[in-house]
């Protein structure tokens, strides 16, 4: 039997893997590796991955580099915060971390935003007690095996800690530049989030590109929030359209605790966001929220699952999407309403504008409640603009193109302005905007 | 300025316009009047250029062009504008994001220069303090949450920015109670000079107490049936449509 692909990157990048000194760290690397060659690639036989075939991966013929080597020559690095403002950022182009891109802010005491590496290399006992132990448990590691896959091959990432009572005031980001290279590269950024109690930070993750090169992104975040900690978590996925984007997150979220994450996808031939979030002490709250536009023959696949686990805990989900000419949309919500989990409030919705007769969503809406006291709702939609607004703009002068946009940008305008990062706000619409552009230039 | 003859149209396959011949001058109002189902609306979505309605016959010129061969933004941008009976609803589009983007669009139809944000924000202020509105009405999403009266009144707003040579009202006064009514027409006629015609489609006599028309059509069965001045109103409002029932004599 052949091995499953990626799988002989391994010995490409042994002797490069970070953290070889650290026998814990090793012994995971191995017992990934090994889960992944058992299962290979997720495929649509499993119940999770039926509307995303990954076989597109398996034909590009990826590589790995142990270490950084753009081709293109980048001397500034793009930010989706005003350019005057002086905040904390990482910047990554094709996995590597690149000290000379990355800018430091001021973190007040108590707070660490840096890369994996650095805390492989001064806090391993720390990483030893962090890493790994939202994903770990073999039962879910059984069905996780891109995030098995990111476990054995993590080069690199960041690492974010906050003690207790810590409240970053700026934003902080990270910036992954992609297709720099000489050649089709995968890698496999691993991040933690590590938020002690009533700690907040707003943390905005860009995913875009450089070079012509295909490149394969496959991320892996875990997020613990203690109690009442708030994280913002926003993430714009703006890369090449000729790239591969996978991204596993896990949370955690204690008492009194929020997880507020709201995602753009605009780019990518083929992605999926996969969050999983445990809803762990009373008054636990999550906001999953998300926008995408897509077309050409893009496929973006946006799969939740939120387990709500004690009583008296809330979620609230809405992604709306765009989706033009070939292009099609996953949308997979799980919310889970466990036994105890009384007074639960659940809210999820999925709407989406069809843009021509081709455009696909498969949105797959699953509650499945144990318990006998709770509010929870879900609904789907899709359909085409509205041709009463349509007619309406257009007998006041505004061309049909142009109508069509404004249409378009205000039905994801709303999700945009509630975010609370008020800040990343005008670069999420311009991104929006820039989407339109390119489909009135026929791009 | 409006020639229309022997227009006949059809919605679903169904005539609604049959021969429908009207002329209207510069500076001139004239009133269509006419029972429910007579084809008011029809005539009102035809000349804007609504999708769905079909002309099988006929000729529309407006300014001596066709109009007929116009996508509706090209009819606004020559100057046709429609004041709809259910003004849409647009969540996501502040007020003033539209006004500025329509009164561009026609500038730019124009051969005009289109105007910055600042000169913009001076001329729609000037049309709002003219108009007795309160700017408030700009910031809001298009028609979301607005009152019958409020919608109405946002409708001569955008006359009164796109300065049509020709206003199409679509049953303005539906939905409006007697105060609302005379805001609105109030609004219309300061917005009325001999450059500009209006043409005020209603079912009830009381709007043209306020827009007072120069002309009255009585419009049934998809044809115009009597012409007269503004008495003829007046004569509807006390024998009703019956005389103009299909099957009635004429």
């Amino acid at each position: 039997m052949s091995e499953p692909p990626f799988t002989e990157h391994y010995s490409a990048l042994r002797d490069a893997l970070p953290g070889q000194n650290l026998a814990w760290l090793s012994r995971r690397r191995e017992s990934a590796l090994a889960d992944f060659s058992r299962q290979g690639l997720p495929t649509p036989r499993q119940e999770s991955w039926k509307y995303t075939s990954l076989r597109p991966l398996e034909k590009v013929g990826f590589g790995v580099d142990g270490a950084p080597r753009a081709c293109v020559s980048i001397d500034r690095a793009p930010s989706l915060l005003p350019a005057a403002s002086e905040h904390h950022r990482l910047v990554f182009v094709d996995g590597h971390y690149r000290a000379d891109l990355s800018s430091a802010g001021t973190l007040p005491d108590g707070a660490q935003f840096t890369t994996l590496r650095e805390v492989m290399a001064k806090d391993p006992d720390w990483l030893e007690r962090h890493l790994g132990t939202l994903s770990g448990e073999p039962a879910s590691r059984e069905s996780q095996p891109l995030l098995a896959l990111n476990t054995a091959m993590m080069m690199n990432g960041f690492v974010l800690r906050l003690g207790e009572g810590v409240v970053l005031h700026d934003p902080i980001e990270v910036v992954h530049l992609g297709g720099a290279g000489d050649r089709p590269l995968a890698y496999h950024p691993r991040n933690l989030i590590v938020m002690a109690p009533r700690s907040q930070a707003t943390l905005i993750e860009h995913y875009t590109h450089m070079g012509e090169q295909p490149y394969y992104t496959n991320s892996g975040t875990e997020v613990s929030l203690a109690e009442g900690a708030v994280l913002h978590h926003y993430k714009l996925q703006a890369d090449a359209l000729n790239a591969f984007h996978t991204a596993t997150v896990h949370a955690e979220v204690a008492a009194d605790a929020l997880y507020d994450a709201f995602g753009m996808t605009t780019g990518a031939q083929l992605s999926r966001n996969e969050i999983a979030v445990r809803l762990a002490g009373e008054g636990a709250n999550c906001h999953l929220n998300g926008a995408y536009l897509v077309r050409g023959k893009q496929h973006c696949d946006n799969t939740t699952r939120i387990d709500h686990l004690v009583p008296n805990t809330a979620c609230s989900e809405v992604f709306k999407g765009v989706i033009d000419d070939e292009a099609r949309a996953v949308f997979q919500g799980k919310i889970t309403v466990h036994r105890d989990a009384q007074h639960t409030n659940g809210h999820q919705l999925s709407k989406v504008l069809l843009l021509s007769d081709r455009a696909e969503i498969d949105a797959k809406p699953e509650l499945e409640i144990y318990a006998d006291d709770v509010v929870c709702s879900h609904g789907a939609t899709a359909g085409d603009l509205d041709h009463d607004a349509l007619f309406y703009l257009r007998s006041r002068g505004i061309p049909e193109m142009a109508a069509r946009s404004m249409l378009i940008e205000a039905f994801l305008a709303e999700s945009v302005h509630n975010i609370a990062a008020q800040g990343i706000c005008p670069a999420l619409m311009s991104s929006i905007g820039h989407w339109l552009a390119g489909r009135r230039e026929g791009l | 300025m409006l020639e229309i003859k022997n227009l006949h149209a059809t919605v679903d396959g169904k005539e609604i316009l049959k021969g429908i011949n009207l002329s209207v001058k510069a500076g001139e109002v004239h009133a269509i009047m006419g029972p429910n189902g007579s084809g008011k609306s029809t005539l009102s979505y035809v000349l804007s250029g609504r999708e769905g309605y079909e002309v099988t016959e006929g000729d529309v010129l407006f300014k001596g062009k066709n109009l007929l061969e116009m996508e509706p933004d090209e009819r606004a941008g020559e100057g046709v504008f429609l004041a709809f009976q259910y003004p849409v609803e647009i969540p996501g589009v502040p007020n003033t994001t539209f006004l500025k983007e329509a009164l561009n669009s026609v500038r730019r139809y124009r051969g005009e220069g289109e105007l910055d944000a600042m000169q913009f924000v001076k001329l729609v202020r000037s049309k709002t303090k003219m108009l007795h509105m309160s700017d408030d009405m700009l910031k809001r999403a298009v028609n979301v949450g607005f009152s019958g009266g409020e919608k109405k009144r946002n409708e001569a707003l955008q006359m009164a920015v796109l300065e049509p040579s020709l206003a199409i009202l679509d049953e303005t006064d539906s939905g409006l109670d007697i105060d609302a009514l005379k805001t609105v027409a109030d609004s219309v006629n300061l917005l009325r000079s001999p450059d500009n015609a209006l043409l005020v489609i209603t079912h009830y006599q009381r709007l043209l107490d306020y827009i007072v028309p120069d002309h009255v059509h009585v419009l049934a069965g998809g044809r115009i049936q009597k012409s007269g001045g503004k008495e003829l109103a007046l004569e509807l409002e006390k024998s009703g449509y019956a005389e103009f029932a299909p099957g009635a004599a004429a």
